[in-house]
This record gives structure tokens, C-alpha cells and sequence, in this order.
């Protein structure tokens, strides 16, 4: 599904990836844990294939194409999604406008036939309903005056509609009280199949108590320093990154 | 022509002024010696002021002299009927419930034009037809609305006006009104000077949706005045589509004189023009009057629109707020000048500009220049101009949902511009209004 090999990459001159290297099969959820400026969302910003980021090094091979000569809507209709951390307010335009532009796009990319205002608003509501999103959130221009945990709320929903085959959530758990975690982690844990990748980014282990991953990953200083099984989060939630984060530097 | 000669470097000449005296025997009311007195003193006026060159603060954006060279005409002739045709099938009524006047090259066509039922409690005349026919009426229904002393092109249309709209409200009467002025090609680079005058009574209402569009591409000059007078607690709601032909000028004011509680609303869409000048004076002189004046530009090639905004509180309590939005592309040039006097005694004022601009080309020009000038110590006024560019994580954002990256630009423009409508109380003028900026967005994606 996806392969990155020897990804460096620079922001404004400043190297932050440094050489990492990430392997993910159809089906499987990795976790990328790892402390604050480690280039946790520097990753997910170069998948998504955001401005501003030069790969300078390496590879990365999504579904047995070169992920990062396509445009970033190409990506997306190719089934990449990304999650974002901090979810964009767009003043004037109606969510539900957006979404439906968004699901044709991707539809007609597919060869499928894009949903018409009806056939629409039957998917629409049967995605809402499930994480319990108001239609009157739906009514309203995309994510303008939603709390942090709506907006997630709100990306947990695109994701639903978009029915991506690698899925990358950015700090997802941020900014939620425990409820409004619970109801995401629902809503991404029903999207888990074996066709569908996820890469999971986050901070604490909180979020994979509800989202189990079957790997998780810690990042540190641009590159992955160890690998393992779920158990690794736990591991870290008791010693924090230190031990892990100071060996990769006395190994380097 | 009198000998008066405006002050050095501070007009041009418009040789077009000069021809006034060998038209002005084909000018509608010529046996009325008080408007024929009229027409003399404000061709005199004009040629005291002059056509404004940038060395006029009022007009330091805009560049009038390719205006003051072309040779321009009477209006232009063309065959009635086939323009009628087209008229109506291109521009339909807005709704059946409202009235319409069509002004063709500048005349009204009284066959596309409804007749107001004057049981309603409002005369709305013709202005040409008043001239003929109600001279008295006419007469004292100037005297009642705002002079127009001090501004040189508004002179030039009190001399030279031959068509136009006289409406007259009586207290608490209600009108609908939509005037639509039609620019046909013909012959010649004719020059129209329409006047529309508005008194409307102690609290009546009032909608007016004016749209200015043409049949095809063709060069003119249109120099509307429009002047209205609020009586106590009167409510207008004035609405303009400015779709002139892409040859074309257009140089319009717009004079509003307010009593106590009355509320003056003008809403501005300016697509078309070569050049086109948004003008707009409120004298706020009753307490707890106000005014809003929005407005939205959307410009391309070298277009160029020049909104000069002007407002007076002179009473207390009075509220006014100034908004423009435009979205410029290519050579475009778009300018904002707002003033906001708040005289000694008008305590308690809430004024409040705002001009904002969208830029996709880094050739297009915008100039603002919102100005407050207070007098009062209890005030609450605020300005701000913002020059922006597509917001980059926005455009992001919805690339990564798998939208293109045309597509995208345009629902942001579209939001950009779809959320100032807002500003527009009266839903049928934001249907046409919105239905233009629709308009507008479609064909910049073809």
C-alpha cells in the first residue's frame, strides 16, 4: 500500500525528516507516536503533498505509483486521506456544498457516478447520524464557530464519506474531552477493513486504547528509532520518550 | 458658453460640454423657463468645476481624460422593435408583483414599462413625460430633494438630462420598484444623462432595484444622478446591478438626505464598464437615522471602479456602515475612498468602513482610503482596509479533499463575495444580485 524509503525532507531550509522510513500493508493501522517537533504532522503534511515542503531525499510509493509527483487532489481521488490536525474555517461555503463537491471529485475520479442533490443527502445522513453530528452543523459554512472537537468530528465525517484507502489522522485526539474521543475513535474504528490502511499520528496513548493499532512507531529527531507491537505504547506512556528519543541520539 | 474658467491643472477639458448649447434646443422641457434656467446655471456650474482631473482629492485614482477626448453623440438610433425583442427576452421582470421601467439608450420605453397605480400612495412618473406633462408637480418635487451643487459631472446631468424617473411617496405608502436601463449598439458614442429623484414620505417604504446592462458590446457614456430625500422614519432600499457594457463609462451619484429614524440602504454590484464611478453622499441630518452601503466589485482586463463613499452625521444616534468587497484580476483597478463626518453635536455616532479586496493577479491595483473626521467626544467609529491573496491552507485544505485546484479558487471567491450579500435586506434584490455574481463567477471559469 504505502512504502516511504529514506524520506528527508526540509521546511525553510531546516531539515526535519531526516531519512525515514515507514511500511504499510493493505489493511493494517500504525501509530507514529513521538515527542513535540519530532515531524510527526511534517509527514502528514508531505502525504497530503502540502506547499512549502521539500523532499530533498528518499522515496514514497503509494498503491505502486510515486506519491509525491502527483498534485495533492490527485492524492486525495486516489484514496489518500488526511485528517487534519487543526481543520480549516471556511467563511461562505456550506459544508454540505464542500462535501459534495469533494465525494464527486472523488467519485468521478473512480469511474463511479457522481451522487446527484437526493442520492446525496441520503449518504450524507446516514454518515452523520452514525457520529451523531446535527444536520444544522451541516447547514452551516464548513467548520466556521465549531469547537475543536466538532471540527474533528467534522474530519471523522469527510473521512466516512470519502471512503479513503490509506487514511492519515494528525493528532486527532487533540483538543477532545473523553466523550467526544470515544465517538471519533467509533467512527474511525468503523472504517478499520482489510482494504483500508491507517496511519495514526499522535502524541499520547490515549486515542489507541479505543483505536488499536497493530503497530506502533516512535518518531524522534526526523526518523523512526524503534518499531514494535501495541504493547510499545504502553511502554512509552509509562517511561515518556526520554530513554527511547536519548538512545537513538547516543546511537546516532 | 460662459467664460468662467475652472482653476488651472485642476480639470480637463471636455470638449462634449461645449456642443450643450446646439443640443439643448432638442432637450424635453424647453418651454419650462424655470428648468431652462435651470439647465443654463448648471452647464455654468460645470464650467466652474470642470470635468475633475487627479489633482481633485475626490478623484486622485481615476484618470477621466480618455472620457474627455472621445467625441460623443446624442443618443444612439436603432431599430425599436428588435431591441425591444431583445429586452425582453434577455431581462426578464423580476417579479410579476412589482413594477418595471425600461429605459432604452437612456429614454423610458413606455410599451416594456408598467403604469404605477397611484392608489398605492405613489406617483411614479417619467421623467421626460413630468416635463411635458406635470411641470408644477415636477417642479416642487425637485425643490424637495437634495441639491446637487458642487459636484461637476451632476451639473453636467442637470443641464443635459432628458430621461429619468420622478417617484414620489406619500407618508406610509409602499412601492416596489425596478428600473432597468438598456444600452443598445447604434450609431455613434452617445452620452446619457438620466436622473432619477426619489421623495419618499414620513415613513413609507421603498425598494428600488436599478440594473444597467447592455445588448451586446458597444462604447457610451452613462452619467446616472440619483437623489433622494427621507422624510421622518422613511425606509429605501436601493439596489444596483452594474453590468455596462465592457466599452462603456459610467460615472454615477448618488445623493441621500435623511430625516429623524429614517434608514437608507444601498447595495452595489459593479461587474461591467471600462471605468465606472460608484459615488454615493448621505446627509444623516435627523436623529437616529442610518444608512448602510454596501458594495461588491468584480473586476478583469483593465477595468476600473472607483467607489467614492461619503456620509454626514450631522444629528446624534445615527449609525452608518460602509462595506466593500472586491475581487480583482489581471490589470484590474479598484478603488475605496470612504469619508465618515461626524459633526460637533452628533453624539452617540456609530460609524463603521470597511473595505476589503481580494487580489488573484499580481498586475491588479487596489486603492483604499478609508477617512473618519470627527467632531463629537462620544463616539463609537471604526475603519479597516484589508489587501489579501487566496488564503494558501484554505486552498489546501480543499485540494486535499480531492477538488481541483480551478474549482477550488472558485468556491473561495464565491464564498468571498456570496457572504457580503448578506448586507442585502430584500430578498428578491439578493436573488438578482446574487444571480449576477453567480453569473460573474461562471464566466471566469469558462
Amino acid at each position: 500500500m504505502l512504502e516511504i524509503k529514506g524520506l528527508c525532507v526540509s521546511v525553510a531550509g531546516t531539515e526535519i525528516l531526516k531519512g525515514l522510513d515507514l511500511s504499510v500493508n493493505a489493511g493494517e493501522v500504525h501509530a507514529i507516536m513521538g515527542p513535540n517537533g519530532s515531524g510527526k504532522s511534517t509527514l502528514s503534511y508531505v502525504l497530503a503533498g502540502r506547499d512549502g515542503y521539500d523532499v530533498t531525499a528518499g522515496s514514497v510509493i503509494y498503491k505502486g505509483q510515486d506519491l509525491l509527483a502527483l498534485a495533492p487532489e490527485m492524492r486525495a481521488r486516489e484514496g489518500l486521506f488526511l485528517a487534519f490536525q487543526y481543520p480549516v474555517e471556511i467563511p461562505g461555503v456550506g459544508s454540505a456544498t464542500f462535501f459534495k463537491t469533494a465525494v464527486n471529485a472523488v467519485r468521478k475520479h473512480r469511474g463511479e457516478k457522481e451522487y446527484d442533490a437526493m442520492e446525496f443527502l441520503k449518504v450524507m445522513r446516514e454518515k452523520r447520524e452514525a457520529l451523531g453530528i446535527d444536520d444544522e452543523k451541516i447547514r452551516r459554512p464548513l467548520n466556521v464557530g465549531f469547537s475543536g472537537g466538532e471540527k474533528k468530528r467534522n474530519e471523522v465525517l469527510q473521512m466516512a464519506l470519502l471512503e479513503p484507502t490509506l487514511a492519515v489522522l494528525d493528532e486527532t485526539d487533540s483538543g477532545l474531552d473523553i466523550d467526544a474521543l470515544k465517538i471519533a475513535a467509533d467512527g474511525v474504528n468503523a472504517l478499520r477493513s482489510p482494504q483500508r490502511s491507517m496511519i495514526i499520528i499522535t502524541h499520547y496513548q490515549r486515542l489507541l486504547d479505543y483505536i488499536v493499532p497493530d503497530f506502533v512507531h516512535v518518531l524522534a529527531d526526523g526518523k523512526v528509532v524503534r518499531s514494535g507491537g501495541k504493547e510499545l505504547a504502553l511502554e512509552l506512556e509509562e517511561h515518556g520518550y526520554g530513554d527511547i528519543v536519548s538512545g537513538s541520539e547516543a546511537a546516532a | 458658453m460662459p467664460s468662467l474658467a475652472p482653476r488651472p491643472g485642476r480639470s480637463i477639458a471636455l470638449p462634449y460640454a461645449a456642443g450643450f448649447d446646439a443640443l439643448r434646443t432638442d432637450l424635453p422641457g424647453g418651454n419650462l423657463p424655470w428648468l431652462s434656467s435651470a439647465r443654463t446655471s448648471a452647464i455654468e456650474h460645470f464650467a466652474e468645476l470642470g470635468l475633475p482631473s487627479q489633482k481633485v482629492e475626490e478623484w486622485k485614482y481615476s484618470n477621466l481624460s480618455a472620457l474627455a477626448k472621445t467625441e460623443f453623440t446624442g443618443p444612439a438610433q436603432n431599430d425599436a422593435d428588435a431591441v425591444r425583442a431583445q429586452v425582453v427576452a434577455r431581462f426578464a421582470k423580476q417579479s410579476a408583483q412589482r413594477y418595471r421601467l425600461v429605459f432604452i439608450n437612456g429614454m423610458l420605453d413606455k410599451s416594456l414599462s408598467d403604469q404605477v397605480d397611484p392608489s398605492d400612495g405613489a406617483r411614479v412618473l417619467g421623467l421626460a413625460e413630468a416635463m411635458a406633462g406635470d411641470a408644477d408637480f415636477l417642479k416642487e418635487h425637485l425643490a424637495a430633494t437634495p441639491p446637487l451643487n458642487g459636484q461637476a459631472l451632476a451639473s453636467l446631468n442637470s443641464a443635459f438630462m432628458s430621461d429619468g424617473c420622478v417617484i414620489q411617496l406619500q407618508a406610509d405608502a409602499e412601492l416596489a420598484l425596478e428600473l432597468l436601463f438598456v444600452a443598445a449598439p447604434g450609431t455613434g458614442i452617445p452620452a446619457y444623462h438620466p436622473r432619477i429623484s426619489i421623495a419618499a414620505g414620513a415613513n413609507s417604504r421603498a425598494v428600488i432595484q436599478e440594473r444597467h446592462v447592455a445588448l451586446g458590446d458597444c462604447e457610451y457614456w452613462s452619467n446616472p444622478v440619483t437623489a433622494i430625500n427621507l422624510d421622518r422614519g422613511a425606509r429605501v432600499r436601493h439596489y444596483k446591478l452594474q453590468n455596462e457594457s465592457p466599452s462603456a463609462w459610467q460615472t454615477a451619484l448618488t445623493k441621500a438626505r435623511l430625516a429623524g429614524e429614517a434608514e437608507y440602504e444601498n447595495f452595489i454590484v459593479s461587474t461591467g464598464g471600462r471605468f465606472a464611478r460608484n459615488e454615493i453622499e448621505v446627509a444623516l441630518e435627523g436623529a437616529g437615522a442610518s444608512c448602510t452601503l454596501g458594495g461588491s466589485f468584480m473586476l478583469v482586463g483593465s477595468q476600473q471602479v472607483d467607489n467614492r463613499l461619503y456620509v454626514d452625521h450631522a444629528a446624534p444616534d445615527c449609525v452608518s456602515r460602509q462595506v466593500y468587497k472586491g475581487v480583482l484580476d489581471e490589470k484590474a483597478h479598484g478603488v475605496f475612498q470612504a469619508k465618515t463626518l461626524v459633526q460637533r453635536d452628533a453624539q452617540k455616532s456609530d460609524g463603521q468602513q470597511l473595505s476589503r479586496a481580494l487580489m488573484l493577479s499580481p498586475d491588479a491595483v487596489m486603492d483604499a482610503k478609508p477617512e473618519l473626521e470627527i467632531y463629537a467626544d462620544d463616539v463609537k467609529c471604526s475603519h479597516g482596509a484589508t489587501v489579501g491573496e487566496l488564503d494558501d491552507e484554505q486552498m489546501f485544505y480543499l485540494r486535499a479533499r480531492g477538488i481541483d485546484e480551478a474549482t477550488a479558487r472558485g468556491l473561495l471567491i464565491a464564498a468571498f463575495l456570496n457572504e457580503h450579500l448578506d448586507l442585502v435586506t430584500d430578498e428578491s434584490a439578493r436573488e438578482m444580485l446574487g444571480g449576477a455574481v453567480s453569473e460573474w463567477l461562471g464566466g471566469m471559469e469558462a
